[in-house]
């Protein structure tokens, strides 16, 4: 039973990991990859580490795959480039990852350590819980623990950093077409000409649409007609 | 079963997972292949610490997700600021990185 579960599970991990690389829509690799981490979680409850299961299920094939299905779904029609085109570097790189694994296993199966044959030592029945998991790592792990906190609100404000609106870097050129017409975040005022002005002046003329101008020049020569 | 098929195949794993950082051309792509290299990692701690029959290659294990988590933030960051500044989403399109 144990060994059916386990070619299962690999069977399916390598089939998503294959899936993600190869699948050229990046949906679609999105999702192999999905499947690959509720495969790995099968593979946790074999080596007996439950929470760590449960943790993978909810973190990243929950919370973390939803992140990349929103952002795949944010860029859209994104035409992929493929695979590196022209280079060395597309026809060595699979002989580098076969390097890489040939290297691995020569050094995990020539390693001559003997627990690795067998199936570990007999645990008893709590091993893998959280209350093991969480006394560990709130007594023996508490500085990892909490440098890990911090690196987590690094990171989220490290990404409102990164992803925020720009207003006065974008050229006019680089503004995207879909978002012409959205009210900017900080703008507070459709930066459209008026309809009500018969005779739009040419300081308006140049820029409608554009969120990153400011309102106070956009409108300023309104009211001087 | 012993523990050494569960140790290979995370080497497949993170084997599968550097050749897609190498040879794709989509950021996203590549961060998701940076997973399958993490995850690899992970399924090898969980190995070895099953093969030790104690708790710490699991905690280890849950740092490196949060690790994973982190990068995953900063890395989708990045590629909706490439997105809005109208730079390829190719990682051969990053020339330059500006603030």
């Amino acid at each position: 039973m144990r060994e059916v579960l386990f070619f299962i599970a690999a069977l399916g991990a390598i089939g998503g990991a294959m899936g993600v690389v190869l699948l050229r829509n990046a949906f679609y690799s999105v999702l192999s990859l999905v499947a690959h981490l509720v495969a790995l979680a099968l593979l946790f409850l074999l080596l007996t580490a439950e929470f760590l299961a449960a943790a993978q299920l909810v973190v990243y094939a929950g919370a973390v795959m939803v992140l990349y299905v929103f952002v795949v779904a944010y860029i859209g029609g994104v035409d992929d480039p493929g695979l590196r085109q022209g280079g060395a570097v597309t026809r060595l790189g699979p002989l580098f990852a076969g390097g890489i694994l040939i290297e691995l296993c020569i050094a995990v199966i020539g390693s001559g350590l003997d627990a690795l044959d067998g199936q570990g030592p007999h645990v008893a029945a709590g091993f893998g819980s959280p209350a093991e998991v969480g006394r560990l790592l709130l007594e023996k792990f508490l500085v990892p623990f909490e440098a890990a906190s911090f690196l987590l609100l690094l990171a989220a404000v490290g990404a409102i950093v990164l992803a925020r609106r720009r207003t006065g870097l974008l050229d006019e050129a680089d503004e995207l077409p879909e978002r012409a017409g959205e009210v900017p975040i900080g703008g507070g005022g459709e930066p459209h000409v008026p309809e009500e002005d018969p005779h739009p002046p040419a300081g308006t003329a140049e820029g409608p649409g554009d969120p990153t101008v400011e309102r106070g020049d956009d409108r300023e020569p309104v009211e001087a007609t | 079963m012993s523990i050494t098929w569960f140790v290979v195949l995370s080497a497949f794993i993170f084997c599968i997972g550097a050749a897609g950082v190498v040879t794709r051309r989509n950021p996203l792509v590549v961060l998701l292949s940076l997973e399958l290299m993490l995850n690899g990692g992970n399924l090898a701690l969980i190995s070895f610490s099953r093969m030790l029959g104690n708790h710490e290659g699991q905690v280890f294990a849950l740092i490196v997700m949060v690790v994973a988590a982190c990068e995953v933030v900063i890395g989708l960051g990045l590629i909706v600021a490439m997105y809005r500044n109208r730079i390829p989403i190719d990682v051969d399109g990053v020339k330059e990185m500006r603030g």
